[in-house]
């Protein structure tokens, strides 16, 4: 159930969820990682609750308390990142309360942690997570590296990269161009 | 002037979807045809539009004066999941084809970030257009929403029609689908960065 999200579910390459976080956070390795580790934690944390909740919602109702629960980790996370990584929030910017309306979150809860029991809905989260923090620091590394001629914030290339790597228009041929070689090489299509 | 500056901005320069990555999930999902793209994109430019007005109000009238304002996420999110399901009410009532067409979107206007990120950006951001920085008054923000979900649906009618053309022509089995429809808006990116510098 962990290693399924990693790859074979991976919520980046292989479902398509929660493109905007993707596309826009992920200018280098770091802030990737770091986007990815939020998303995280919202992800464990509302599965867990919402499949604890699950039997006793209403069917008619149960779209909108997912998203109360999930809206309320959202906010907790806010709270926690503004005390104590501001820098981290200051980065990260609109993206963290967007994470309410990451489609990986609500889709998990509706797919996964509505029907199962609260340990296996911690670890959909934790492998659903670390597929889309995988997903997202290889996509800011390539960026990264291709863009400013660093990894991980060393840089290892003298000089000026290609700058449009780094700007809006690289994030959608990188994140392309990834999804080529996942489909060829992990899919053999 | 300053209204004038704020719609090109919002429109080409900052534009919501290539410039700012929201909304992208809609972008990519029903950008294959020209009629729901359109369709898509007269509800998402309605309820963005009428959102942002709400949750100026409720922000700025209700949670600031309170000191709630920590409960921001929650209110907006339930504030917009309250409009789309009455736009979808009355959608269905009017225009049953159109409702059929949207599918399950409509729904997922919900979970659009272009909605909740309009809607966060003109209550927490300092713009200055032509001027010093401040936060948006009223007309403002609403001429800033307007103006945003005109961009979304140029992207996106632009984008779909593109990809009709694409739908045609013989592509390589690994770019098939949404590889190609990337690439593609990787070059519109490029084409609209052509547009900063202007205002």
């Amino acid at each position: 159930m962990l290693t399924d999200g990693l790859v074979k579910n991976n919520p980046v390459f292989v479902l398509v969820l929660g493109m905007c976080p993707t596309l826009a956070t992920t200018s280098s390795a770091i802030n990737g990682l770091e986007m990815g580790v939020a998303t995280m934690f919202v992800l464990i944390l509302s599965n867990i609750v919402i499949s604890l909740l699950a039997p006793a919602v209403p069917d008619k109702v149960h779209i909108p308390v997912y998203i109360v629960v999930i809206a309320t980790f959202v906010t907790v996370l806010q709270l926690l990142m503004q005390a104590f990584v501001p820098s981290v929030y200051e980065t990260l910017g609109l993206f963290i309360p967007l994470i309410v309306v990451n489609c990986i979150v609500l889709g998990r809860a509706e797919a996964f942690a509505g029907k199962h029991n609260a340990l296996e809905s911690a670890l959909d989260g934790v492998g659903i997570g670390l597929g889309f923090t995988l997903a997202l620091t290889v996509i800011g590394l390539v960026r990264e590296v291709l863009g400013s001629g660093s990894a991980f914030g060393f840089k290892f290339i003298p000089g000026d990269g290609i700058l449009a790597f780094v700007m809006a228009p690289g994030a959608f041929l990188v994140l392309g161009y990834l999804m080529v070689l996942f489909n060829k090489f992990v899919k053999k299509q | 002037m300053e209204y004038l500056l704020i719609i090109v901005s919002a429109i080409f320069v900052n534009n919501i979807v290539l410039a700012q990555f929201l909304g992208i999930c809609p972008f990519l999902g029903v950008s294959n045809k020209l009629s729901t793209a359109t369709g898509m994109s007269g509800a998402v430019c309605f309820v963005i539009t009428l959102a942002t007005v709400v949750t100026y109000l409720l922000n700025n009238y209700v949670l600031v004066p309170l000191g709630l304002g920590f409960l921001q996420t929650i209110a907006f999110i339930l504030v917009i999941a309250a409009l789309v399901q009455m736009v979808e009410i009355v959608l269905k009532k009017i225009s049953p084809s159109l409702y059929q067409a949207l599918g399950i979107f409509l729904p997922l206007i919900t979970t659009n970030c272009a909605v909740l990120g309009v809607a966060i950006t003109v209550v927490s951001k300092e713009f200055s257009f032509g001027g010093a920085a401040h936060m948006l008054n009223l007309a403002e923000a609403v001429v800033y929403a307007l103006a945003t979900s005109i961009g979304y649906g140029l992207a996106m009618i632009l984008f779909a029609g593109l990809r009709e053309h694409l739908s045609g022509n013989s592509i390589p089995k690994p770019f098939k689908g949404l590889p190609i429809a990337l690439i593609t808006a990787s070059i519109m990116a490029m084409a609209f960065l052509g547009f900063s510098g202007i205002v």
